[in-house]
């Protein structure tokens, strides 16, 4: 097999915690802490006040502009208030919703179209008005990404299933629960994009996955989808390295995929996409995962959003112990977190719980010029030097060592023996040289 | 709700929140092992004063980090292993006959001035304990160059015999110093005898000999007799994957080549022959898989390192044939520390989508 992009990492998997476990759902919680911001891009505007009775799935943030994301009530109930409450990105705004009354659409939603007879502008419509973003973990608003320039050709469509992070099995799940869902929204935006190609790329360590989806292709799917197994291999699911892997091309630095004709969804973007045009269905809720050696019931939920890290931990049994973290997301790229206040959002792919055993804590040393980094690096830099030009607080010595290409997958620090935190200082080297260019 | 069940304290930090198991410490302490069947060999072969001289360089080394880190208020660090693995390595590095108080001067050498001077771990520019040696060379010669175990065959069982119709005097004077040794300084001996080098070269470059070089029946310093002990530790080195295959094989492969090109450009009978004679005898293998490797006195990138490899390789082979040692090998390894930051910057790799 092509073994794909260079460098890259193997950490412990961690995924047979929660593989195994089907889709169930986490009951709606009393209170719903909604952000106004849970994208990338502008916040959304608040169009309820505090005394407002709102149903499920009614508009309650107004995207604040072209790269922005409508927001819409988790479940029926009333706005108590909108107030600044801590997120995984600080403090935002949010609306805070008591749940009471009835949920009108959550039995099995109708199917209201047949998404061939619509057009592409009225498709991106409905994505748009359901506030799809990126489901991966970056909540790009979907919108915006199956809106290319007119002078960016898109030849392939590239569905992310690969799923490199650990523990995380989310995306695994959904695939092999929903092959056929996921088959129909990879057509829908293939319609979108105007693109008679599309690839689903997948580790080879989810062959359930797969297998599932293969089953499901029909002759007519099979001729335009292709489903293909990748090497597991950290970081394999990164934008521009799964682009790499599947199609041997190089997106340029500092440019999008579509510079390479590509546009890459996440399956459980493609899950949701489907949703909303099929159903109308806003995005208020999704599935995540629940893992880590400290919680009693880990295993993959569908949960509404606004649901807080404390509602969860009571509904999956409660912690083993004190964890030692809290991440959202997954290991090697999620945020670590303070609070178990902090409510799930439209990028929140998992949350774990992890033990001191499991994560790295602790002090670093020097630098002792191993090369694991440099070898690890899948972007080609040299994080040895990066971290030491930041640690001596030479930053005069960092532009020259592409801070700015890095994709901040973290593998420069995984494989360092002496602990260095390397990805935290490119962070540091990025900040600095972007103020430097302002 | 549960907000009382609130975790007391939680650790926060940028992602990755999870660590390779391998750290500093259990590399250095890996290179160590893999160190000790070539010393275990040597102890075999030369006996209990082989085993005293890598206790008291191992320990003197260690000690030297300690009291300077003491003295200068530093951390104390010299359970990482890194001292460690240098006072073994010089112990290695010194023919089997060496004084004891030679050693303990050397070991300080490396470690105070070698490395710590430098900054410690990871600051050093040149391998501390191949510095040592050169230390060694340039102060005691002749403790450095003398005192070797015939390959004729008194180390263990039978050695090499004299079957290549060498006059017996000749062979006797041989025979005395290491095969390299004999190489380089063979010719001129047999030509007072009117000899010609032809017979010295079916001498040397023989199965017998090879037999020898690989087991380690012959003279040299202490860890670099027995081929066959080292290149299982480099093996195990490769399979933890605390070294990369890019430093020991360009540096063999280079070695290699050059050997066989020349004795093939100068009308040698049988350049196969010299080729495996070249890579068995010496430092060779000892420099290539634990001296060349040390990360710290190393390039980064896999290009880099190749470049680095084949450099020594070059080095080495030039002093073997034409400087005035036997042996090239440390030299070879500290000319190209040097050369270092200079590689790194010609080796940088291009960074992807540019």
């Amino acid at each position: 097999m092509f073994s794909g992009f260079k460098g890259g990492i193997h950490p412990p998997e961690n995924k047979h915690i929660s593989e195994d476990k089907p889709f169930s759902n986490l009951p709606v919680p009393q209170t719903c802490y909604i952000p106004l911001q849970q994208h990338i891009g502008a916040p959304a505007r608040a169009v309820v006040q505090a005394g407002d009775m709102v149903t499920e799935g009614q508009l309650i943030g107004e995207a604040g502009g072209f790269v922005s994301a409508n927001i819409h009530s988790p479940v029926p109930g009333k706005v108590s208030e909108i107030k600044e409450i801590l997120t995984v990105n600080n403090k935002q705004l949010a609306v805070v919703i008591e749940a009471e009354g009835a949920f009108p659409t959550s039995a099995q939603p109708k199917q209201t179209d047949d998404w061939k007879t619509l057009s592409a502008e009225e498709i991106l419509k409905r994505i748009r008005d359901a506030g799809i973003v990126g489901l991966g973990g970056a909540a790009f608003p979907t919108a915006v990404k199956l809106s290319p320039p007119p002078e960016k050709k898109i030849d392939t469509v590239i569905i992310n299933g690969s799923e490199c992070e650990p523990y995380l099995t989310v995306d695994d799940m959904l695939m092999q629960s929903f092959p056929g869902e996921i088959l129909e929204g990879t057509q829908i935006i293939m319609k979108v994009l105007g693109v008679n190609r599309a690839i689903i790329g997948i580790e080879n360590n989810k062959s359930k996955a797969i297998a599932s989806l293969k089953k499901t292709l029909s002759r007519e799917t099979g001729s335009r989808i292709e489903v293909r197994s990748l090497k597991t291999k950290y970081p394999q699911g990164a934008e521009k390295q799964l682009i790499f892997s599947l199609l041997k091309r190089e997106v340029p630095s500092g440019a999008l995929p579509m510079e390479v004709g590509v546009v890459v969804q996440n399956v459980g973007t493609i899950f949701a996409i489907r949703e909303a045009v099929l159903y109308s269905k806003p995005l208020f809720e999704r599935y995540i995962t629940v893992s880590g050696s400290m919680i009693n019931k880990p295993g993959n939920y569908k949960v509404r959003f606004g649901t807080k890290i404390s509602d969860i931990v009571e509904e999956c049994g409660g912690l083993k112990g004190e964890p030692a973290k809290i991440i959202i997301g997954g290991p090697m790229c999620g945020l670590s977190v303070h609070s178990m206040d902090i409510p799930v959002v439209k990028g929140t792919s998992g949350i774990l719980f992890l033990s001191e055993d499991e994560v790295r804590t602790g002090d670093y040393s020097q630098c002792i010029r191993c090369g694991r980094c440099v070898a690890a690096c899948p972007i080609n830099l040299l994080p040895c030097d990066l971290g030491n030009a930041v640690g001596k607080n030479r930053y005069d010595l960092v532009e020259g060592l592409n801070p700015l290409d890095c994709i901040m997958c973290g593998s420069c620090s995984y494989s360092c023996p002496s602990k260095r935190p390397l990805s935290h200082f490119i962070k540091l080297a990025q900040a600095w040289v972007r103020k430097q260019k302002k | 709700m549960t907000e009382n069940k609130e975790p007391k304290a939680l650790f926060l930090s940028n992602a990755p929140h999870i660590s390779t198991p391998d750290s500093v410490t259990k590399i250095m302490w890996l290179v160590v092992a893999s160190l000790v069947p070539a010393a275990v060999f040597s102890i075999y072969t030369f006996g209990v004063r082989a085993l005293i001289l890598l206790l008291v360089s191992t320990v003197s080394a260690m000690a030297a980090e300690a009291l300077f880190q003491l003295v200068m208020g530093k951390k104390i660090t010299v359970k990482d292993g890194s001292a460690a693995i240098t006072g073994l390595l010089i112990g290695m590095n010194v023919p089997p006959a060496a004084p004891v108080w030679m050693l303990v001067i050397g070991s300080f050498f490396g470690i105070i001035i070698v490395k710590q001077l430098f900054g410690g771990l990871g600051f050093n520019i040149f391998n501390p304990a191949l510095a040592a040696r050169a230390f060694m060379m340039a102060s005691w010669p002749v403790h450095m160059t003398t005192g070797w175990h015939s390959f004729s065959g008194n180390i263990i069982g039978k050695g090499i015999t004299n079957t290549s119709g060498l006059p017996q005097q000749a062979f006797d004077a041989v025979s005395q110093a290491t095969p390299l040794g004999a190489l380089k300084e063979g010719p001129k001996l047999l030509a007072d005898m009117n000899i010609g080098a032809g017979q010295l070269h079916d001498l040397l470059f023989s199965p017998a000999m090879f037999k020898s070089l690989a087991i380690g029946n012959v003279g040299g310093v202490i860890g670099e007799t027995s081929a066959v002990c080292l290149l299982a530790g480099g093996i195990f080195l490769l399979a933890r994957r605390i070294i990369t295959w890019h430093i020991p094989v360009s540096y063999i492969a280079t070695v290699g080549i050059l050997a066989f090109a020349y004795y093939a450009l100068t009308g040698h009978a049988s350049p196969c022959s010299a080729m495996v004679f070249h890579l068995l005898s010496g430092g060779l293998m000892l420099g290539a898989f634990f001296m060349a490797t040390d990360m710290v006195t190393s390039p980064v990138s896999a290009k880099g390192m190749i470049v680095f490899g084949a450099g020594c390789g070059i080095i080495t082979f030039v002093i073997r044939m034409w400087g005035g040692y036997p042996e090239g090998v440390s030299y070879s390894i500290l000319l190209m520390n040097a050369t270092v930051p200079l590689i790194d910057r010609f080796t940088k790799p291009a960074v992807f989508g540019k």
